[in-house]
């Protein structure tokens, strides 16, 4: 169950699985998928993450696809964990992502992870805008109507920590769709200062549930 | 009288040493073809078993293999290799006698296939090694006797169904083999004799007398809940103190750790005392062993790594700390006291909390009463049957219907069928039917009616894999800029940590600085409290003989065998609500902090308990009950959740739980691992290829991908058969909620009550709560939400 949310003039779906719905346009937007992040810690120091996280993240992003059928696909930044990855990423997974990407616009904005080109189609943006709305990786706090992500937030709600969007009357942070990725807690300053008093946050999980951001 | 030849009996003489009655009977029975010895700890068991050879090749000392001594540990073989040379050399025979372990050089053990001494001592996996060389027929071809020491602990593992496959082997090549097994006391000789070879005859020594055995006395009253002891401490130091050296059991690695950590707080006298486990480095524990052996040390903290072996020296007091989980395992541990035949042993038990309390009480009943649990032996293990079919391949073509005679002589594969051997052997030779395509699982052939390897230059890739001991995946810690390991911790446990957390190792907190390849790298640390010390998991369950004892005592009417305020806490919950029994399942169900609660006093262990929680809880969500979370001890199990269970009958069906149990298994971590070790047994996947050791990691990976592609495609598949039987056994546990749900026959008694009562309040401390994520807490959540929501007026 979404929970629906207004930026400017458009309204958005925040998804429970932390994808934004847009659907006056058919566009879907994810962020921080992180892809190939347990092969390059085993590269960097032999570290432990079981190597499915790749393949859970992409059955969701399969899900959320057939289930909202966009026109777009924005994938806002540090969509793999370095350029590496998305050279080595294994053969299976790269065939399964090249069918998700036919038949629509795939646009990868660039994050600090991923700042290059990738070899896998679609098209590379530093930033990109549609209608009064710039969807780009790390929010820009002079902007208006923005989209990002970078931050991955998180807050708790009875007892447990969700990844979470957050949302006030200028911009929207997307919550990081990668499984395995840390998080910052709403409550840090960062996040803090970005947020307008007043401003939600949307948690992750079974269905999208509203509070006020945790501060 | 069967006589011993004369430099022998001179020697014993001049020892002044006599025969034990049961080391002169097994000189009497030396031509039987095959006798159980069982004997308590100190008995001289094992020269009873070596007797025998020694009188006959005093007499005829010809060359060839005479006696093959197998034993479970490499460091017995050492030990007894010693132990043999006095009577030998003392009374002049010319007896060769070595030992083959995985220690053994290449070249010593290229000379003794081709230079067979008199007496070989090995342990079942050098055998096996052996056994797969083409030259076994030679070297064994000879073979009188073969003893197999501490036979009760091998007939608890995989290792004993291999052994007992190897003893076929061996009966096969050398037709007039005589066996004699030793064994500590064991709950049913005769079934271990048939384990041995069909027609055993058991051999029963005087059992000693009754041991000097009690609970200590603390003025401390035990904690409600939890382990380890530490309440103790002051009065285990006075024992130590008391007496020349002690043996401090705990039940898990990290409880020893920490008990030892607060041991050595409280040490101000500084008495010598040494730590002693699985988890802690070779080289450390060979230390310890040593300042063990020539007496420097009070006392040893230690875990089952010291359950059998060696004589460690003066040892005059054991002490179990928490609950001994399991009879026989505990008269074993009180034998390590006084290892002197006809002493009695002494021990103190220490309860680490109330419930601990009542079954110490069951425990000395039990002890007292001569009375040992044991569950009946299953049948034998398939994938080490798969692995034994591969080593005789290894040695040389071989002919099924003779391989399926032999194998139907070792006792725990009497009753296969030829239609599951020739399963097995399919199995072996191809992979089965998903991996048929496979050619790298294609290794067993048939020319006219022999089978063969496909290709022989295999068998070395084979031999490297002959074990049915799967580590788990460990790894090393060390301490940053220094060589020496501390010791090892899972890698689960590894992967858990972040720079920063402490834990204890080798009884010194330790900080976790990161991985360097595969080593924990610490640093020493300051703090006062470690984080944690959760590696190793072995978690024992109470046994059903225990357990049964302690509903027993509950049902007396007062408790004078207990302290007072064991005996005052069980006569509150008498009055409150009631005690549990045999014959009925006691169910209570109170509100507590806005949560409703239901206690399951199922006494059926902590494993079983466990997943009796898990398929319960399950019930309850597609009933609508809202459970939100569970804890398993050995007892009981306690859920909440949001609403009160008023019809518990539904949710106890034998067939509803056992459906319950079906799906949950099929998607679950648990079988993965079980199937990973079940895998690398049968030989599917290899430990190390030509000598270099895969990871666990890496095996991890390719049987995960088998594993799935296995249920998926080939769901009967023989590996995931076993891979299931073994789960259900083991770490599940169904049979004894099976047991449970039989023995109390429907009869549920659900006691509805206003509060906590007395008995289910320590299940609150327990840590190890397990979450359950269900509806429960989508609506807490959505309540949560909703009130933030208003509070802060954004609806």
């Amino acid at each position: 169950m979404h929970f629906a949310l207004t930026l400017g003039p458009e309204t958005l779906h925040a998804l429970p699985s932390g994808a934004l719905h847009w659907p006056a346009r058919r566009l879907l937007a994810v962020s921080d998928l992180h892809l190939g992040k347990s092969a390059r810690l085993a590269r960097r120091a032999g570290a432990l993450l079981p190597p499915y996280e790749t393949r859970a993240t992409l059955e969701r992003l399969d899900a959320d696809i057939a289930a909202t059928a966009p026109a777009t696909v924005i994938c806002l930044g540090d969509s793999f964990d370095d350029l590496a990855a998305a050279d080595s990423l294994d053969e299976g997974d790269a065939l399964w992502l090249t069918r998700l990407m036919a038949g629509r616009e795939w646009i990868w904005v660039e994050g600090n992870h991923d700042p290059g080109p990738l070899s896998l189609g679609g098209s590379h943006r530093a930033e990109v805008g549609f209608g009064a709305l710039t969807f780009r990786h790390i929010a820009d706090p002079a902007e208006m109507f923005e989209i990002s992500g970078h931050y991955h937030p998180k807050a708790r709600l009875a007892g447990q920590g969700k990844p979470c969007f957050l949302a006030d009357a200028r911009r929207l942070i997307l919550p990081a769709y990668g499984a395995y990725t840390g998080g910052l807690w709403c409550e840090d300053p960062t996040l803090s200062g970005l947020m307008q008093p007043g401003a939600l946050a949307i948690l992750t999980g079974a269905r999208a549930r509203a509070i006020p951001m945790p501060r | 009288m069967v006589p011993l030849p004369a430099p022998l009996s001179r020697w014993f003489a001049a020892q002044a040493w006599a025969l034990h009655p049961h080391q002169q009977a097994m000189l009497e029975r030396a031509s039987a073809a095959s006798t159980l010895l069982i004997a308590p700890t100190g008995g001289g068991k094992t020269l009873a078993g070596f007797l025998p050879t020694l009188a006959e090749l005093a007499q005829n000392p010809a060359p060839g293999l005479h006696t093959l001594y197998i034993s479970p540990l490499k460091a017995l073989t050492a030990d007894i290799r010693r132990n043999l040379r006095r009577p030998i050399e003392g009374a002049g025979l010319a007896i060769r006698v070595e030992d083959r372990t995985g220690d053994t050089s290449a070249t010593a053990r290229k000379r003794q296939r081709a230079d067979p001494p008199h007496i070989l001592l090995t342990t079942p996996e050098s055998l096996a090694l052996l056994l797969s060389y083409e030259d076994a027929g030679k070297v064994f071809g000879g073979l009188q006797r073969v003893i197999v020491d501490e036979l009760h602990a091998l007939a608890e593992s995989k290792r004993g169904d291999q052994l007992t496959l190897l003893l076929a082997r061996l009966q096969s090549l050398s037709p007039g083999l005589r066996r004699a097994g030793l064994s500590a006391t064991v709950e049913d000789p005769p079934a271990l004799a048939r384990f041995l070879a069909p027609g055993t005859q058991v051999l029963l020594a005087d059992p000693g007398p009754d041991p000097d055995i009690s609970m200590l006395e603390t003025p401390q009253a035990p904690p409600w809940s939890g382990g380890g002891g530490r309440h103790a401490i002051p009065e285990i130091l006075k024992q130590i103190k008391a007496h020349r050296t002690t043996l401090i059991f705990h039940n898990t690695r990290a409880q020893a750790e920490l008990f030892f950590h607060d041991l050595w707080l409280s040490n101000d006298e500084g008495l010598p005392i040494g730590i002693h486990h699985g988890s802690l480095a070779r080289e450390q524990r060979e230390k310890v062993e040593a300042a063990m052996a020539e007496g420097r040390l009070r006392a040893v903290v230690c875990t089952g790594s010291l359950d059998l072996g060696i004589d460690w020296g003066d040892v005059d007091l054991v002490i179990q700390v928490g609950a001994p989980k399991n009879v026989k395992r505990l008269v074993q541990r009180i034998g390590r006291a006084n290892h002197r035949y006809n002493a009695p042993s002494k021990a103190l038990l220490v309860p680490a909390n109330r419930f601990e309390v009542v079954e110490c009480r069951a425990a000395l009943d039990a002890v007292r009463d001569r009375t040992l649990d044991g569950e009946p032996r299953g049948p034998g293990s398939r994938d080490v049957l798969c692995l034994h079919i591969l080593m005789t391949a290894c040695a040389g073509p071989f002919d099924p219907d003779a391989l399926y005679r032999e194998i139907a002589t070792a006792g725990p594969y009497h009753d296969i069928s030829r239609l599951d051997f020739d399963r097995t052997l399919d199995f072996v030779a191809t992979g089965g039917y998903a991996l048929r395509a496979y050619d790298r699982w294609q290794r067993l052939k048939q020319t006219g009616p022999l089978w063969h390897l496909r290709d022989p230059r295999t068998a070395a890739v084979i031999r490297q894999n002959l074990g049915t001991i799967v580590d788990s995946e460990m790894m090393k810690v060390r301490l940053r800029g220094r060589g020496q390991p501390l010791g090892e911790v899972e890698e689960s446990f590894a992967s858990s940590l972040t720079p920063g957390d402490t834990f204890l190792m080798a009884g010194q907190i330790v900080r976790y600085e990161g991985l360097n390849e595969l080593t924990v790298e610490v640093t020493r640390s300051a703090a006062k409290d470690p984080r944690v010390a959760v590696y190793s998991g072995t978690k024992f369950a109470t046994s059903t003989l225990l357990a049964d004892r302690i509903l027993q005592i509950f049902q007396q009417e007062d408790w004078p065998g207990l302290p007072a305020h064991t005996a005052g806490w069980l006569a509150l919950q008498r009055q409150v609500s009631r005690l549990p029994d045999r014959d009925s399942l006691l169910l209570e169900s109170f509100p507590h902090e806005g949560r409703e609660h239901l206690c399951i006093y199922g006494f059926a262990g902590r494993n079983a308990q466990q997943t009796l929680g898990l398929l319960v809880t399950k019930q309850m969500e597609e009933q609508g009950l809202d459970p939100l979370g569970f804890v398993a001890t050995d007892y009981a199990t306690l859920i909440w959740g949001l609403s009160p269970v008023t019809d518990p009958a539904p949710l106890f069906e034998v067939e509803t739980l056992r459906q319950g149990l079906e799906t949950w298994l099929s998607s679950n971590a648990l079988m993965k691992r079980t199937f990973r070790n079940v895998a690398i047994v049968a030989g599917l996947i290899e430990r190390s290829h030509h000598g270099r050791r895969k990871t666990g990691r890496q095996a991890t990976f390719s049987s995960d991908i088998l594993y799935d592609t296995l249920r998926r495609y080939d769901p009967g598949h023989l590996l995931l058969q076993i891979t299931r039987d073994e789960a259900m056994r083991g770490l599940i546990d169904f049979s004894r909620i099976e047991g449970l749900l039989a023995r109390t026959e429907g009869r549920i008694d659900l006691r509805r009550l206003d509060r906590v009562t007395p008995l289910s309040a320590p299940l609150f401390l327990e840590p190890s709560k397990v979450p359950i994520e269900g509806q429960a807490r989508e609506k807490l959540a959505d309540a949560a939400a909703k009130a933030l929501m208003q509070a802060a007026g954004l609806v």
